[in-house]
């Protein structure tokens, strides 16, 4: 990906009127569907056959500009078309029939949803006079979808089908960003119609607003001249705007700290001076720190998400709020902003950068040398860290920094959800955007494999890591079978610490350490006592080599290197490595759920000293 | 709680009622009251919606989230001072020839209209504002209401301006 701070509006499709049309094509909707998919540039497709969609099937068959990937779970076709649009910026499509075809794409909408993916799903329907009578495999999915879609449609007319098509990718790429179903009645595919293009899009109450408002900025700007601890705030929108080149240039000019949020990990580069990690829950004591402190925070693309803020009415108590957001609704939200600002992450920083050179012309730069002696102290004191397990087992930070510290140049990481999500995003370093997929605001496990797939897809050159818990990996691992079927080497960590880890670490510090249910591979054999040292059922091993994948495992550090790099050096199947790691290791630093920020701990009873009570 | 009257135009398209009312119960809000109908432009429907209000709830919130609506066009608070608020109640009250004479009267202090007569109940058709309606039931009350319909608000701006003319124009500029 190449980046340039221009401050360019990066090109936004707008609703055509008229225009130079394609000559009339007679033919189905089915066909229409598929040209219109050529016309708008999907060029991969994830999904499954079924009755309702199947005449769409046809003609895709002889598409040569729509690859179609054969899933084994409509679910891994709705993630690995989020890992395709995260890792690439273009818009991600599934396909599923209708009923549980339909209900399957539910979970993964609703995760793009939350992570404002550009996302489009479509889904057959039975025909539409039978729709209301409880057809074989009938389900009212624009319905079951309406609080998790950005927008949806349903289609009873073939001559429907291009202009729905078109809306639904521009509402899905404009903006803020999200996903769209259109769901198509079996008879509109089967029905002959005309396919013209472009058709006229018809949305007159979509407008979304990327430009801000000049006074804004330059408000904005006064109060980062006049700040003495402000903080960039920095959310998933900068990654989506492709504002991180204007990013730098901004937290450069102005010498604040950044923080980047779980979903904007590699905005601005982790190796950075200026950067102080990532905020919230299981953010470094530096960020949350820093943002408990600040006098002024400079939300960028961010959301002010409950894991960032802890406990809301004591977060960031003395901060006053610059919130730039592409969607109203998000500023003030959650909490009040002092200046707010509606615009495209990438055109409120390119504007800020102008506004804050401004601002130092006239003799207006902000001075934070105390600001950073005191953030410079705390990360000296409180850095990122962990203990190797005494026991002499692999300790599942290691692990995934080494596979980190191996990667080759440009690996994307796609990471399920829990302990070893929080250490994927903690100990691998990510210089560039869009090199970390993960299911931030829906927290859906089983993320990982199908979302590397997709992203795999999408970036054929590119190593994809896939990090992935075992709990996670028994949710979709399936979709390996796809990856080994349809070339697309992934390779897949198991962190196989042999429990539920972070239900498992809640268990310890919260419920006296009764672990209900959290270990998973105990049975008549095994007490569970030890998690990690469990049945090995599965095993992980036979399982991925039963997919088609080169499979390893690794229990000793002594064997960590050595088996990263066999798996680095495998490019024509897809990779897995069951690496089985201490279940007793914790995510630290960590806010407790409802606590404040204030009261984040390092490690175990251990909360910083801020020195709030110096005197000297 | 204070109670807000929102006019909310939108594409006259099937679903965009759900959508709606759907959004309300999800971000936490209670409807108080709706009408539906369509505009004097065809393809925009109209949507008057009393909303009961908590502090920590604010009405803002609910706007944004309208607003992001794609059918939504247009949402535009009405204040009671600067807008007419109008409900239809339909109400059957017990009579006999002792008591109608009386329920008669009642009507007409209301202006309100008797739309059907039977010997053992006289129904009602009334319109105005939420505090007429009410105190016209309350004085009916002691007759006996048999049964009892209500439509939602509806209201609109006072004065010449229409909330209705810059939207079509957007529906215009599209076409």
């Amino acid at each position: 990906m190449t980046e340039q701070a221009t401050g360019a509006h990066h090109p936004q499709p707008r609703p055509r009127s008229g225009g130079q049309q394609s000559a009339p094509e007679h033919v189905t909707g089915a066909q229409s569907l598929i040209r219109s998919l050529e016309e708008v540039g999907a060029e991969t497709v994830f999904g499954i056959p079924g009755g309702a969609i199947l005449p769409a099937y046809d003609p895709l068959m002889d598409s040569t500009r729509v690859r179609h990937v054969l899933v084994r779970h409509e679910q891994g076709a709705g993630h690995a078309a989020t890992g395709y649009a995260q890792a690439t910026g273009k818009v991600g499509v599934c396909m599923a029939t209708s009923g549980p075809g339909a209900t399957n794409l539910v979970t993964p909408i609703a995760d793009a949803h939350m992570d404002s993916v550009p996302l489009v799903a479509i889904t057959g329907q039975v025909a539409s006079k039978a729709i209301g009578t409880d057809a074989f495999q009938e389900a009212d999915i624009v319905g079951i979808t309406m609080p998790v879609t950005k927008h949806n449609f349903l289609v009873t007319r073939a001559e429907d089908i291009p202009r729905t098509i078109a809306e639904a990718f521009h509402i899905a790429s404009t903006g803020r960003p999200g996903p769209v179903l259109v769901d198509i009645a079996k008879d509109a595919l089967q029905a002959r119609t005309t396919f013209q293009w472009p058709p006229v899009q018809d949305l007159p109450g979509y407008r979304p607003v990327t430009k801000p408002h000049a006074k804004q900025i330059r408000e904005a700007a006064k109060l980062l001249s006049q700040a003495k601890r402000p903080v960039l705030y920095v959310g998933g929108g900068v990654i989506k705007a492709r504002a991180t080149a204007e990013l730098k240039v901004l937290a450069e000019l102005t010498g604040a700290p950044v923080t980047t949020t779980l979903m904007a990990l590699g905005a601005f580069p982790d190796s950075h001076p200026l950067h102080v990690g990532m905020p919230g829950m299981h953010g470094s004591v530096t960020a949350v720190t820093a943002l408990q402190k600040a006098d002024l925070i400079v939300a960028l693309g961010a959301r002010f998400d409950d894991r960032v803020t802890g406990k809301l009415d004591s977060f960031a108590p003395f901060a006053k709020i610059v919130h730039a957001d592409i969607d109203p609704a998000e500023i003030g939200k959650n909490r009040a902003a002092d200046v707010p600002i509606v615009g495209d992450a990438r055109e409120v920083i390119a504007d800020l950068v102008q506004a804050v050179q401004k601002e130092h012309s006239e003799g207006n730069a902000g001075d934070y040398t105390a600001w950073w002696s005191d953030l410079n102290r705390w990360r000296e004191t409180y850095p990122l860290g962990y203990e190797q397990p005494d026991n002499g087992q692999l300790s599942p930070q290691q692990v995934i920094e080494r596979i980190g510290q191996l990667a080759p140049e440009g690996t994307i990481f796609a990471a399920g959800v829990g302990q070893h999500q929080m250490w994927a995003a903690h100990y691998i370093q990510y210089e560039k955007p869009s090199t970390w997929l993960n299911s931030g605001g829906a927290g859906t496990m089983g993320y990982a494999v199908p979302a590397a797939m997709g992203a795999k897809a999408g970036q054929p050159d590119r190593t994809v890591w896939a990090v992935d818990g075992d709990g996670c990996f028994q949710m979709t691992n399936q979709e390996l079978t796809t990856c080994a079927l349809n070339n697309i080497p992934i390779k897949v960590a198991i962190i196989n610490n042999g429990a539920l880890g972070m239900v498992r670490q809640w268990q310890t510090l919260f419920y006296n350490q009764r672990y209900s249910n959290t270990v998973l591979h105990s049975g008549p054999d095994a007490d569970g006592k030890q998690p990690s040292a469990g049945t090995r059922v599965p095993d992980f091993v036979k399982l991925s080599e039963a997919m088609g994948c080169h499979a390893i495992r690794c229990e000793s550090p002594d064997d960590l290197d050595k088996v990263i790099e066999e798996a680095n050096a495998i490019n024509d199947r897809p990779v897995v490595v069951d690496f089985i790691v201490h279940e007793d290791a914790m995510v630290w630093p960590m806010v407790a759920a409802g606590t404040s920020n204030d009261e984040v701990m390092f490690a175990r009873d251990v909360r910083p000293d801020f020195g709030d009570n110096e005197d000297d | 709680m204070s109670k807000h009257t929102l006019s909310v135009l939108v594409e006259n398209k099937p679903g965009v009622l759900a959508r709606i009312t759907a959004l309300f119960s999800r971000r936490g809000f209670n409807i108080d009251s709706l009408a539906v109908g369509v505009t004097e432009h065809p393809e925009i429907s109209r949507i008057t919606i009393v909303v009961n209000v908590i502090e920590e709830l604010p009405l803002e919130q609910v706007t944004k989230q309208l607003n992001k609506l794609v059918n939504v066009l247009k949402i535009v608070e009405l204040e009671p001072g600067s807008a007419v608020q109008r409900e239809l109640v339909l109400v059957k009250v017990r009579a006999d020839n002792e008591t109608r004479s009386q329920i008669v009267e009642i009507v007409q202090l209301f202006r309100a209209k008797t739309v059907d007569v039977s010997p053992e109940a006289v129904t009602i058709e009334a319109t105005g504002g939420a505090d007429k309606l009410e105190a016209m039931l309350k004085m009916l009350e002691p007759f006996g209401i048999k049964e009892l319909v209500q439509s939602g608000t509806i209201a609109i701006g006072r004065g010449a301006r229409s909330i209705t003319d810059r939207s079509l124009r957007a529906l215009d500029r599209s076409a």
